[in-house]
C-alpha cells in the first residue's frame, strides 16, 4: 500500500477512535511523551496496561464466583483498573469502572456481574483497536515513513 | 247760793244738754280706755314696729284723756274738793303727756315717710333681680344646649354626620320649623342646598352666591335676620301659612392653609357655607338674642368640626396614597431584585458557557504548540494563543463588569517586556490592516525602558483596543503608533485638566499616541465615547459590530493604572488621535531568571526544563506509574520509580528533590509515609518536596494532604504543560496546591 495512504489511514483511524470515545486526550499526552529518547513509550505503556487489566479482570471474575464476596477487595481492584485506564486514556473502560465501583459500594452482586461483563467487553474492543493501530504504525515504519502526529 | 256738803241726788230737771254731755263723756272715756288696750295688743304683736315707745306715749296720753273725761263726770254736780284736786292732777298730767306726744310726732314724721320710700325702692330692686335671674337662667340653658350640641357635633369626624347632627340638634333645641345648610359649589359661584332637617334628600337647588342678602350675611359673623322671601329661605313649598322668622348665619369653611400659628384665621377664609334657620310659622315666636347667640356659636363650632373632619380626610387620603406607593415600590423592588438575580444567573451561565470553549481553544492551541511546526505555523499558533488569551481575559472582564464598576478589580502586576507588548499588538493588527490596505507604523522612543512593572495583559488589551478602533474606523490611509516616556510638561495637558500626575522615582508615565486618518469624530460626541454601550450612530458605524464596551473598559483600566485616556479629533473626516497615559513601575535590576516563566518560548520544544532533577515517583498502579515516569523523563528529570511505601522509604534520599505520591483511598497510606519522611529528614533543606497526585477533587483530600505535611497537590490527569509549570512553581515557591 502507498505510504501516504497508510499514513492517512492511520490518521483517520486514530481520529475515529477519539471521535467514538474510545480514547481521550490522555492518550494524546502519552503520544506527546514519545520522542527520540523514548521511541516505544506508547507501546510499552499500552502493553503494560493490557497485562495489568487482564490480571485484574481475572481476579474480579474469580471474586464474583465466591460464596462470600469480598466487596472491599473488589473495589480496590476496580480502582486500580480505573487508574490504569485513565492513565492511558481508555475512556470507555474508565467510565465503566466508575459505574462498577458504585455497584461495589452498594454491594449489588447483580450489578457487579453485569458491569464486569461490560468492562470485559469494552476492554476487548479497545485492545483490538489499539493492536490494529500499532500494526498500522509498524507497517508505516517498515515502509520507511514516519508516524504522523 | 251756799252749797251744802250733801250730794243732791236729784238731777236738775230741765238740763237736757247736761244729760247729753254726761253720756258723751262717758262714751269718750270708754273709747279712750279701749283704744290703748288695742294699742297694747298691737305693740305686743308687732315685734318689728320701730316706734313702740311712741305708741306707749300715745297710750298714756289716751288713758289720761280718758281719765280726765271720766273724772269730768263727777264735776257736773256739786263735787268735793278731792274730786276737784284729782281732776286738776289728771288734767295737768294729760296736758303734759299730750304736749310731749305732739312734740314727738313732729320728730318722727319724716322718718315714717322715708320708710315708705325705701320700701318702694326695695320692691323695684327685687323686680329687677327677678328679671336678671330669668336672663341668667335662659343663658345657662343656652349654654347647656350649646355644650350638648358641640358635644354631638364634635363626637364624630365624619363630615356628613357632623352636619346632619348640627341640623337635628339645632332643630330640637330651638324648636325650628326648618333648618338648612347651603354649601358653595366647586366653582364657588353658587350655593347648593346640601342638607335639610325635614326633607330627606334635598334636591340640589342652587342659588347664585352674589346675592345682596347672602353677601350681607357673609360679611358679618353674626346671625342675621333675613326676609323669608329671600331665595335661600324658600325652603318650604310656597304655603298657605305665613312663614316664621328666618335667620341666616355664615359658617366659615376652614382649610389647612388657614391655620397660621399664633394667628386666628378670622379674615383669611374665603369660602362660607350658609345656615338658614326658620322658626315655626304659626307660633308668633320671635328670635331672641340668646337664640341668635346660640346659632352663632354653633356655626363656629361646626366650622371647627368640619375643618377637623377635612384634615382627617386629607390625612387618610395621604396615608392611603402612601400605602399604595409603598406597595408599588415594594413590587418594583422585588421586580428589580428578580431582574438582578436573573441577570446574575444569566451572567453566571454565560460565564460558564463562554469559558468552556475558550478553554478548549487555549488548551488545544497550547498542545499544538508542542508539536512539530514550521515557523509560519508556529507564528500563527502563537497568535491564535495570544488572541484567545486576550479573549479569555476580555470575557472575564466583560462578565465581571460589575466588579469593575465596584472598583474591586485589581491589576495583576508583574514585570514584563514593554517592547514585546507593542510588537504583539502590531502583529495582531497587521493582518486586518493589510486587508484594509492600511499602513501601520510603530515608533518607540529610544528612552522607553525595555521592561516595566504593570499589568501586561490589560495594558495590551487597552492598546490593542485603541489601535483596533483606529483600524476599524479608517477606510484608507495610515495608522501611526508612538510611545514615549511622558515628561512633566506634556503630562499637564489642557485637554485633561483633572489629571494631576505625580512623578516619583520608581515610576514613569508611558504615553501612547495612536493617530489615524480615518473618519474622525464630531468633537461634540467625544465625551460620550467612554460611556458604556453608547455607540456613535451618525458615522455609519452600525455594522461595525462591537458592544460599545471597549473604550469604557479601557478607561477603567487606565484609571486603575492611575492614568488618563482621551481622544482628540478635528472633526468628521479629519481623522483622530487617541492618547493614553499610564503609570508603570520601573523594574529593579532585571535578570532573566526573575521573569515569569513564559511557556511559549519557541525554541524550548523538546528541551529539558529540569535537567537532571532527581525525582521519586511512587504509584501502585503500574500503568499510571509509567505514564508519570514518561512525563517526567520528557522533561529531563532523573526518575526513580517505586511501587510501594516500604520501597519508597527505603529509596528516598536527600538527593531526591521531589517525591510524587499517587494517593488513592484506601490503598497506600501516603499520609503515613509523609510523616515518616518528615521524621527522616529533619533538616528542611534536605527533605524532598512531597507532592500528591490524585484524581479526587474534594476538599477533604486537599485538607488532609496539607495537614499531613505535604508540600503540594496535583490533580490527575496531568498534562505536559501542567507538569512543567507545576515543577517550576514548586521549585520556586516550595509549595504548590492546585485549586480544587
Amino acid at each position: 500500500m502507498d505510504l501516504v495512504q497508510l499514513q492517512r489511514q492511520l490518521v483517520d483511524y486514530r481520529t475515529s477512535l477519539y471521535h467514538e470515545g474510545f480514547l481521550d486526550e490522555q492518550f494524546t499526552q502519552l503520544q506527546s511523551l514519545q520522542d527520540e529518547n523514548n521511541p516505544d513509550f506508547v507501546v510499552e505503556v499500552v502493553s503494560l496496561f493490557f497485562e495489568d487489566s487482564e490480571r485484574l479482570l481475572n481476579e474480579l471474575s474469580k471474586a464474583l464466583e465466591q460464596q462470600v464476596i469480598d466487596f472491599k477487595r473488589m473495589d480496590a481492584q476496580v480502582h486500580q483498573l480505573k487508574g490504569s485506564s485513565s492513565s492511558i486514556g481508555a475512556h470507555r473502560v474508565q467510565k465503566l469502572c466508575i459505574v462498577f465501583r458504585n455497584y461495589c459500594e452498594a454491594q449489588n452482586v447483580e450489578g457487579c456481574l453485569k458491569c464486569l461483563q461490560q468492562v470485559k467487553h469494552e476492554y476487548g474492543i479497545i485492545k483490538t483497536k489499539l493492536e490494529s493501530m500499532f500494526q498500522l504504525e509498524q507497517q508505516i515504519l517498515n515502509a520507511g515513513g514516519s508516524i504522523p502526529v | 247760793m251756799e252749797s251744802c256738803n250733801c250730794i243732791e241726788p236729784q238731777w236738775p230737771p230741765d238740763d237736757l244738754l247736761m244729760k247729753y254731755q254726761y253720756i258723751s263723756d262717758f262714751f269718750i272715756a270708754l273709747a279712750y280706755f279701749s283704744i290703748p288696750l288695742e294699742l297694747i295688743y298691737f305693740v305686743k304683736k308687732s315685734a318689728v314696729f320701730p316706734y313702740r315707745w311712741v305708741l306707749v306715749q300715745f297710750g298714756a296720753f289716751i288713758v289720761l284723756c280718758g281719765a280726765t273725761h271720766l273724772i269730768n263726770l263727777w264735776t257736773f254736780t256739786v263735787h268735793s274738793r278731792t274730786v276737784a284736786s284729782v281732776m286738776t292732777t289728771a288734767k295737768v298730767l294729760t296736758a303734759a303727756v299730750s304736749c310731749i306726744t305732739a312734740l314727738m310726732l313732729v320728730h318722727i314724721i319724716p322718718d315714717l315717710l322715708s320708710v315708705k320710700t325705701r320700701e318702694l325702692f326695695l320692691k323695684n330692686k327685687a323686680a329687677e333681680l327677678d328679671r336678671e335671674m330669668g336672663l341668667i337662667r335662659t343663658q345657662e340653658e343656652t349654654g347647656r344646649h350649646v355644650r350638648m350640641l358641640t358635644h354631638e357635633i364634635r363626637s364624630t369626624l365624619d363630615r356628613h354626620t357632623i352636619l346632619k347632627t348640627t341640623l337635628v340638634e339645632l332643630g330640637r333645641t330651638l324648636a325650628l320649623e326648618e333648618c338648612a345648610l347651603w354649601m358653595p359649589t366647586r366653582t364657588g359661584l353658587e350655593l347648593q342646598l346640601s342638607y335639610t332637617l325635614r326633607q330627606q334628600n334635598p334636591v340640589g337647588y342652587t342659588v347664585p352666591i352674589h346675592h345682596p342678602v347672602i353677601n350681607q350675611v357673609f360679611s358679618s359673623n353674626r346671625a342675621v335676620k333675613i326676609s323669608p322671601n329671600c331665595p335661600v329661605a324658600r325652603l318650604r313649598p310656597a304655603g298657605k301659612y305665613m312663614p316664621g322668622e328666618v335667620v341666616a348665619v355664615r359658617v366659615p369653611l376652614l382649610h389647612l392653609s388657614n391655620f397660621h400659628i399664633n394667628d386666628w384665621p378670622e379674615l383669611s377664609t374665603k369660602r362660607y357655607a350658609l345656615m338658614v334657620l326658620m322658626l315655626p310659622s304659626d307660633s308668633a315666636r320671635q328670635w331672641h338674642v340668646h337664640e341668635l347667640e346660640l346659632v352663632e356659636v354653633v356655626a363656629d363650632q361646626v366650622a371647627v368640626a368640619l375643618s377637623h373632619a377635612a384634615i382627617l380626610e386629607e390625612s387618610m387620603r395621604a396615608r392611603d396614597l402612601l400605602m399604595d406607593q409603598n406597595v408599588a415600590l415594594d413590587l418594583a423592588r422585588r421586580e428589580a431584585e428578580t431582574a438582578i438575580r436573573a441577570r446574575n444567573d444569566f451572567l453566571a451561565v454565560m460565564n460558564h458557557e463562554m469559558r468552556t470553549p475558550m478553554h478548549a481553544i487555549i488548551a488545544l492551541s497550547s498542545l499544538l504548540q508542542e508539536t512539530e511546526l514550521t515557523p509560519e505555523q508556529r507564528l500563527m499558533v502563537e497568535t491564535v494563543l495570544k488572541s484567545s488569551n486576550l479573549l479569555a481575559t476580555l470575557i472575564n472582564d466583560v462578565l465581571d463588569l460589575s466588579r469593575l464598576e465596584d472598583g474591586s478589580l485589581q491589576l495583576d502586576l508583574g514585570t514584563f517586556n514593554l517592547y514585546a507588548v507593542f510588537r504583539e499588538v502590531l502583529n495582531l493588527i497587521k493582518p486586518i490592516a493589510s486587508v484594509k490596505k492600511l499602513h501601520v507604523s510603530l515608533n518607540l522612543a529610544p528612552d522607553l525602558p525595555e521592561y516595566a512593572v504593570g499589568d501586561e495583559k490589560r495594558l495590551m488589551q487597552t492598546i490593542l483596543n485603541i489601535v483596533g478602533n483606529a483600524v476599524k474606523f479608517s477606510k484608507e490611509g495610515s495608522i501611526s503608533i508612538t510611545a514615549f516616556v511622558a515628561k512633566l510638561d506634556t503630562l499637564r495637558d489642557s485637554k485633561a485638566p483633572e489629571f494631576l500626575p505625580v512623578l516619583s522615582d520608581n515610576h514613569f508615565y508611558l504615553r501612547v499616541q495612536v493617530k489615524d486618518s480615518g473618519s474622525g469624530i464630531n468633537p461634540l460626541d467625544i465625551p460620550k465615547l467612554f460611556t458604556k454601550f453608547a455607540q456613535n450612530q451618525s458615522t455609519g458605524t452600525r455594522n461595525s459590530g462591537g458592544s460599545g464596551l471597549g473604550l469604557a473598559i479601557c478607561k477603567r483600566f487606565v484609571n486603575l493604572m492611575e492614568g488618563h485616556i482621551w481622544i482628540e479629533s478635528e472633526g468628521l473626516g479629519k481623522g483622530c488621535t487617541a492618547i493614553l497615559i499610564v503609570k508603570l513601575g520601573m523594574p529593579e535590576r532585571v535578570n532573566e531568571s526573575k521573569l515569569p516563566y513564559m511557556p511559549k518560548m519557541p525554541t524550548n520544544h523538546g528541551q529539558t526544563a529540569f535537567p537532571g532533577l532527581k525525582v521519586l515517583v511512587m504509584d501502585e498502579n503500574g500503568v499510571s506509574r509509567m505514564v508519570t515516569k514518561g512525563l517526567l523523563l520528557h522533561l529531563g528529570c532523573d526518575v526513580t520509580m517505586v511501587g510501594s511505601s516500604d520501597e519508597c522509604l527505603r529509596l528516598v534520599s536527600h538527593e531526591h528533590k521531589v517525591v510524587f505520591m499517587d494517593i488513592c483511598v484506601p490503598c497506600i497510606d501516603s499520609y503515613g509515609i509523609t510523616i515518616r519522611i518528615h521524621e527522616k529528614f529533619t533538616k528542611r533543606h534536605e527533605r524532598p518536596l512531597l507532592v500528591a497526585l490524585t484524581g479526587n477533587t474534594d476538599k477533604v483530600t486537599k485538607e488532609n494532604c496539607m495537614r499531613a505535611g505535604m508540600d503540594g497537590l496535583i490533580l490527575k490527569p496531568v498534562s505536559l504543560d501542567k507538569m512543567r509549570s507545576v515543577l517550576t512553581d514548586l521549585l520556586e515557591h516550595r509549595v504548590f496546591f492546585e485549586a480544587i
